[in-house]
């Protein structure tokens, strides 16, 4: 009896990996040559993949809904003969496929352990369990040695030998040695003769739920838009002297107000000068829309990640009423009781870190929308005003713009008139 | 009416190189066709390595049987000396030429590979015309394989004709020369004149250097200069041949005299050069290396999916190199990840005694080695062969530091059987130990090898 490794095969150009849609076949059952074993559909097509041999199923490997790698074992077979899986190849898949199985999800219905976990029994990895093992070192000019099949094994890897210890006699390489380097993920196992221990625990986590979310749409954001990002310096010292009065003199009933609540009103003030980037842009359209109300998106850190409420219709209202709506906001989303309106339709995006602000950020948009300005922290600096080197309360303003839609010339015309209204607080409520 | 075919693989030459090309890749299921013009085998089958060894056989027996006529041996002696009707020794050549080039056409029918009798030239890197006694054949390939091979090369003023013969007229002569002037000591001319002067003929050899085989140490073919000295045949070291006139060689001796060699035929075997000519390699415009055909590890020209093999692309020019080349090729062909990476690659030659050679020579691997010698003169199956007193022996060379084999050569009689066991342990990147703890064979030569393991680490058992 053989072991028999079916192996998703390659099913179209440039096709890394499938989701599995449906098995056909669970642990236990024969099956014979040609009989479906498993459905996986790819972004092209649905595909049944049918069984090359007569045999039966000792596991199966993927949930469904599971994304699999092209050329990872997805089912066991027990054939007739020997197989397609001698204990050393068996190692091989460890190197070269991209995803690794994930242990903490593997699949339910498989039974036995997965491959990858059967050869690689402690006694096969001597040396990533026994970092100090002596290996002679290679001089750079010295050409590796190993048999052939460890050579052949390693190129067919992508794995140059150079880099490999050779634990064996005269610093040979030993499939030994090369398993374990595969183990490790490509990293030298055994480190020269220092006191600090290697760390080689790898620790997965399956990205899900909302870390998913926010992964695609970051990907989908940098995919589609080409970014520019433009930075300049703005002196907050007249606004923040504006709103350390204002809430030094605040009535009852109102809240503290931030610097946000002022930058959301300067957005309202500048954005009627600059159509096009208060907008969304349906891209697979070819349509900008241009919105007259400003909707400001508020990049907003919750436990499960970040999440960008929307403060709707701005211009109609004045910062305290923004305040009291930012709080509102931001406390739905950390509880996770924002409604879809609270968090779709924005025109434009804040996003801002405060203290944690930095000096520069190149902030991704929030596609659709074609505009995100990220305030940076706040700090005294000096700066020259005249012949004087005076202390002013700067703070830089990094923004990034969708250049399909806002070229750079533009962008920075929208910088500096913003930055206007931000130094110069007065004409933010000025009609 | 031209036929067009448009297969996968067109593989050109028929020889070692080219025909395991042929057989890999339809065993891999690519359509491949494969043009040769003369008979399958190429030099290696038809006119190199097995003709010659055929002949070398037939000349030791009969030496062998001369001997025991002249003197008795181990208690045989014959009655009447031996005769020897080359025509027929040249059929029986013949015969296990056809058996094998026969067998080469099987293998590639197996393999569903489609052979083109006829002379390929190219148009441009993947387009050929073959002249076939059945017309003209246009191949339109996706991917082009040359293994052409070489040709001996011309000494200049001595050109091939008349009495002045190549290797492979050597090897097909009507009959036995009385007197055969050798022009070249590499290891093609030593293994025929070797084996006429077992045959009878009086055998001079002219060499341009110092020494015979070159590529070897002085050590190395002692053995096999001893045997020329004992058996008659003048070695002329450091002299050059200046021309042919019929029934002699003139030549300039190392003391600078001018010299006739009385020969009925002179044998020029100083060396070979790629087949670049003739076939169209000029429309290819294919990178060069000098005259060899320039390529990669992954034997891949300067043209995508335009491969070369074997002689064509440069030293060794050896037969089990060009097909393990042909092999590689046809992999990559069919999609697998291959490079040509051999640690080394085993030389033998079929002289009396005969040499294998692998890896370093002792000069070559300098200093922080160690070497290991042991005499055939000690182990019992040669002495049993009667080839214990030709100064053969087994020599190891390996790192002082941590004993890995860097080399290994062996001279004696069979010894080019060892060539395995000699690229296994350096495929496997060996050391001493890993020979010293081999139990090797009593009693076969092999136990020599065993031994000069042992002797490198400083405790042979025999000696």
């Amino acid at each position: 009896m053989g072991l028999y490794h079916f192996r998703l095969p390659d099913i179209g150009e440039g096709v890394a990996e499938a989701e599995i849609v449906l098995w056909h076949v669970k642990p236990g059952d024969l099956v014979k040559e040609d009989q479906s074993l498993v459905d996986v559909m790819t972004d092209k097509a649905t595909v049944d993949m049918t069984s090359p041999v007569e045999g039966r199923v000792l596991a199966i490997h993927g949930a469904v809904g599971e994304q699999r790698a092209v050329g990872s074992v997805i089912i066991e077979l027990e054939v007739e003969g020997d197989g397609n899986v001698t204990a050393d190849a068996a190692v091989a898949p460890l190197g070269v496929l991209p995803p690794p199985e994930p242990a903490a999800t593997a699949s339910p219905l498989s039974e036995v352990p997965t491959q990858v976990e059967t050869p690689s029994a402690p006694a096969r990895t001597p040396a990533a369990d026994a970092p100090k093992v002596a290996f002679a070192t290679r001089a750079p000019a010295e050409v590796p040695l190993a048999a052939p099949a460890t050579r052949r094994r390693a190129y067919e890897l992508g794995i140059p030998l150079q880099f490999i210890p050779g634990t064996g006699p005269g610093g040979r390489i030993t499939p030994e040695d090369l398993d374990a380097y595969i183990a490790n993920g490509g990293a030298n196992s055994v480190q020269g003769d220092t006191r600090y221990a290697v760390r080689n625990a790898v620790g997965d986590t399956r990205i899900i739920g909302m870390r998913r979310k926010i992964a695609e749409k970051m990907q989908d954001a940098k995919r589609r838009i080409p970014h520019i990002a433009y930075v300049e310096e703005c002196d907050l010292t007249e606004l923040e002297a504006l709103r350390v009065d204002l809430n030094a003199n605040r009535k009852d009933g109102q809240p503290k107000l931030t610097l946000l609540p002022f930058f959301i009103r300067a957005l309202v003030k500048v954005l009627p000068d600059f159509p096009h980037i208060n907008a969304r842009f349906d891209d697979d359209e070819g349509v900008l829309h241009e919105h007259a109300g400003v909707h400001v998106g508020i990049a907003t850190q919750t436990p499960s990640g970040l999440m960008v409420p929307v403060i709707r219709h701005a211009e109609t209202r004045d910062v305290y009423d923004i305040a009291v709506e930012l709080i509102r906001l931001s406390v739905a989303a950390r509880e996770g009781n924002a409604t879809r309106e609270d968090l779709s339709g924005g025109t434009i995006t804040i996003t801002s870190l405060g203290p944690l602000g930095g000096i520069t950020t190149t902030p991704i948009i929030n596609h659709p929308e074609v505009a995100i300005i990220g305030p940076n922290k706040l700090v005294e600096r000096p700066t020259v005003q005249g012949s004087f080197v005076t202390v002013r309360k700067m703070m830089n303003l990094s923004s990034s713009f969708d250049h399909r839609i806002v070229d750079g010339y533009d962008a920075a015309l929208f910088v500096q008139a913003y930055r206007r209204l931000l130094e110069h607080p007065a004409l933010i409520f000025m009609d | 009416m031209t036929d067009i075919l448009r297969p996968k693989v067109l593989v050109v030459g028929g020889g070692p190189g080219g025909y395991v090309a042929a057989i890999r890749a339809g065993q891999l299921g690519l359509d491949t066709v494969l043009v040769e013009a003369s008979r399958l085998g190429g030099t290696c089958l038809i006119r190199g390595c097995i003709p010659s060894k055929a002949l070398i056989h037939a000349a030791g027996l009969y030496e062998q049987m001369a001997a025991t006529h002249a003197k008795s041996m181990f208690g045989i002696s014959l009655g009447r000396a031996p005769e020897l009707d080359l025509t027929e020794t040249v059929a029986w050549k013949e015969s296990i030429v056809d058996k094998l080039s026969g067998g080469v056409a099987g293998l590639l029918r197996k393999a569903k590979v489609k052979t083109l009798a006829g002379w390929a030239r190219f148009s441009d890197a993947k387009t050929c015309t073959v002249d076939t006694d059945e017309g003209l054949v246009r191949i339109e390939a996706e991917h082009v394989i040359l293994a052409t091979g070489s040709i001996p090369v011309e000494v200049p003023g001595i050109p091939f004709g008349g009495t002045v013969i190549s290797s492979a007229e050597a090897l097909s002569l009507p009959e036995l020369p009385k007197q055969l002037v050798v022009v070249g000591a590499g290891y093609i001319g030593l293994e025929l004149g070797i084996a006429f002067a077992k045959m009878g003929t009086q055998v001079a050899i002219v060499e341009m250097r110092d020494q015979i085989l070159p590529l070897y140490d002085e050590q190395l073919v002692a053995p096999v200069r001893a045997w020329l000295d004992q058996n008659g045949v003048n070695l002329y070291l450091g002299a050059r041949a200046l021309g042919a006139t019929g029934d002699a060689l003139e030549i300039e001796t190392n003391a600078g005299e001018p010299m006739s060699l009385p020969a009925d035929r002179v044998l020029v075997t100083v060396g070979r050069k790629p087949l670049t000519q003739g076939w169209g390699l000029e429309e290819m415009a294919l990178a060069m290396e000098g005259h060899f055909v320039k390529v990669d590890d992954r034997c891949a020209t300067s043209t995508t999916n335009v491969w070369a093999i074997g002689d064509l692309v440069g030293e060794p020019m050896l037969a089990h190199k060009a097909s393990a080349q042909g092999e590689m090729v046809a992999e990559i062909i069919a999609g697998h990840r291959r490079c040509f990476d051999p640690v080394a690659i085993a030389a033998v030659c079929f002289t009396e005694p005969e040499i294998v050679a692998v890896g370093m020579l002792p000069s070559e691997a300098g200093e922080g080695t160690i070497i290991g010698q042991f005499p055939f003169q000690a182990n019992g199956r040669a002495l049993s062969m009667d080839a214990g007193n030709d100064g053969g022996f087994v020599r190891v060379v390996a790192r002082a530091d941590n004993h890995r084999i860097l080399g290994i050569q062996a001279v004696g009689v069979h010894v080019s059987e060892l060539a395995g066991e000699f690229a296994t342990l350096m495929e496997m990147g060996a050391v001493l130990e890993d020979v010293s703890g081999t139990i090797h064979v009593h009693p076969t030569l092999g136990e020599a090898v065993h031994e000069s393991a042992l002797k490198a680490l400083g405790h042979a058992l025999h000696i």
